[in-house]
């Protein structure tokens, strides 16, 4: 019975806009990205301090439907311009993803930091993969998002906003995918 | 990895949010990773694209620079920098229209609708003079970087990442526009400098080129290139060789030949390579990249061996990684007799330099020869503390001899005009 009800009150948000608080309309989003910055949603990204220029672009580009995904596409069809820099600006401010608290498989950690040297990831990302303006946050990202993406840029099923990520990993092997992916969600 | 057992309020209320997206999430679920059962693939024999390939290690000044994303959304017309903008004496701006997303080149239809298209969005706009009043019509969308346009006798040609097409009668169709019918798709699918300016010769054929995919990168037969061909995309030749990336080409007035903006490589050094203004001469030159560059320097990684001699040489050079993109010859009455045959051309700005260079448009006058004789602003204050707050794109004369510019930064295109403009103008 609950599930209808909360759906509905989802539902609603996109009329009674105006009434509500950034918190109060960005609930949703947290249910699946996670209430403390931290995703707890399979495939679903963290959004803890994320860049605001990159979560703006990310988010125009679900309006527009230029990235593919249903329900972003849908959650973002009503949204005005304001309210794009309004949402990335609060996304900004949640605390971003903590590192994990164990140490994790060094062997993997150590091959993973080598490709982020070797393919400059930190160069855009910078070196403690925090990101600046429209280059995102990825330091201790989900692992799973951090694979499912960068495997996507790769066939280029998902079409960065630029071309820069594509060109990126066409030399990146589906192994080391794996590889950088676990490095960049457990790095401390 | 994560436990779940915590924080069953938030699960709950994703389930919730998910179902209530079911249906339309169910069509466009992204596909299982590629690593599932894809076979080790190895590391392609070409380097990649990646713009910071060639980056110095280890130094902090270098390790700044990346290239800078424009925001997504247009600026409102109210928040353009049109003031900040600076003209010579004599010169206006105005804002000529707005809103749309990363405006980059522009065509000119028999009729006075101006054509735009874009490179990080999927469209190609329209801008509509109707009643004295201009309006912008989305004319296509669901494109993949439409940066490249040209209009000939009705016909609007388009040009994608990796095809051409074209819609007939565009300026009777605005309003219910077809989509575009492809006519010529044998074209890399590379992203890095994939995307294209276009041009109709005088000899009526469609110029297309073909960038290098990368930086600075050795590449097979089909890169780094112009090719031309019928407008029905029939007899594709190649007429141009050793050319990294241009972004924008015009034909001389009175000598009918092709000049080009090329754009140098990145990381060789703060103030070399720079951009080149080449020509055309008699086809099938070559034109040094990624050999030779900027006619006199052979290329620290792909030069040994090589002569500059071997190439033909740029007549001229637009400023280090200043970003020379659109380039017209300006044949109007409306500016002063000196601007008579002048290329004028955007410089979009460099992203590859501490101090940043270009974010203007210049006035570059040619010698008898052909070669360039000056270079001097036409309009500045697109950089503002070493910061963008727009930046140009192409250019384009009006028939009244005004000139547009299109600002991917803020999605707009201004009209410059010289003298002092009556109401009339309005028409």
């Amino acid at each position: 019975m609950r599930k209808p009800i909360l759906a509905l009150a989802f539902a609603s948000i996109a009329f009674s806009a105006n009434a509500e608080t950034i918190e109060q309309r960005a609930a949703p989003c947290l249910a699946c990205h996670g209430e403390k910055g931290q995703s707890e949603t399979e495939n679903t990204p963290s959004l803890g301090g994320q860049q605001a220029p990159y979560t703006l672009i990310q988010l125009f580009m679900f309006r527009e439907k230029l990235r593919t995904f249903g329900p972003m596409n849908e959650m973002a069809k009503a949204l005005t311009d304001d309210d794009l820099r309004l949402f990335s600006d609060f996304i900004a401010k949640i605390p971003k993803p903590a590192a994990p608290t164990e140490a994790g498989d060094p062997a993997r950690l150590q091959r993973g930091q080598a490709l982020v040297q070797q393919h400059r990831c930190d160069t855009c990302h910078n070196p403690d993969l925090s990101g600046k303006e429209n280059v995102p946050r990825i330091a201790n990202q989900r692992e799973d998002y951090l694979a499912k993406t960068l495997a996507e840029y790769k066939d280029n099923s998902r079409h960065g906003y630029d071309g820069s990520m594509a060109d990126v990993l066409a030399p990146i092997t589906p192994e080391q995918i794996t590889d950088l992916a676990y490095f960049v969600a457990h790095m401390r | 990895m994560i436990s779940h057992s915590s924080t069953p309020r938030s699960l709950l209320l994703a389930g919730a949010f998910l179902s209530a997206f079911t249906l339309t999430a169910a069509a466009q679920q992204p596909a299982a990773p590629a690593a599932a059962g894809a076979s080790p693939a190895a590391a392609p024999a070409l380097p990649p694209g990646s713009p910071l390939i060639g980056r110095p290690a280890g130094n902090e000044a270098a390790a700044k620079l990346a290239p800078n994303a424009p925001p997504p959304i247009p600026a409102a017309p109210d928040k353009l920098p049109t003031a900040k903008l600076k003209v010579p004496a004599g010169f206006n701006i105005e804002v000529y229209a707005a809103g749309m997303a990363n405006a980059r080149s522009l065509a000119m239809g028999d009729k006075g609708t101006v054509f735009v298209g874009s490179r990080l969005v999927d469209k190609v706009y329209a801008i509509v003079n109707k009643d004295g009043k201009r309006e912008v019509k989305v004319l296509a969308s669901g494109l993949y970087r439409p940066n490249g346009i040209a209009f000939k006798d009705g016909t609007l040609y388009i040009t994608e990442l990796s095809k051409v097409s074209k819609i007939d009668k565009v300026e009777d169709v605005l309003d219910s526009p077809p989509k575009p019918t492809v006519i010529y798709d044998k074209l890399p699918k590379d992203e890095a400098h994939g995307w294209k300016f276009i041009g109709i010769g005088p000899d009526g054929k469609l110029y297309v080129p073909v960038g290098q995919p990368g930086n600075n990168v050795l590449h097979d037969d089909d890169h780094g290139q112009i090719r031309r061909m019928n407008l029905d995309g029939s007899g594709a030749e190649v007429i141009a060789r050793g050319v990294r990336n241009t972004v924008g080409f015009d034909w001389h007035p009175a000598t009918k030949q092709l000049y080009f903006t090329d754009n140098g490589r990145d990381w060789m050094s703060e103030d070399v390579p720079e951009d080149e203004l080449n020509r055309i001469a008699k086809g099938g030159e070559h034109f040094g990249a990624p050999f030779c560059l900027q006619g006199n320097i052979v290329d620290p990684e792909f030069g040994w061996g090589k002569s500059c001699s071997d190439f033909t040489a740029p007549v001229g050079l637009l400023g280090p990684h200043s970003a020379a993109l659109g380039m017209r010859f300006y044949t109007g009455s409306m500016f002063p007799k000196t601007y008579k045959n002048v290329a004028i051309i955007a410089r979009h700005g460099s992203w590859n330099r501490t101090k940043k260079v270009g974010g203007d448009v210049v006035v570059v006058k040619l010698n008898k020869d052909g070669t360039m004789k000056s270079m001097e602003p036409l309009i500045t204050g697109f950089l503002e503390d070493n910061k963008y707050i727009g930046r140009p794109v192409d250019v384009l004369p009006m028939k009244d001899g005004s000139l547009l510019v299109s600002d991917d930064w803020n999605g707009a295109v201004y009209r410059v005009t010289y003298g002092k403009q009556k109401v009339a103008d309005k028409q």
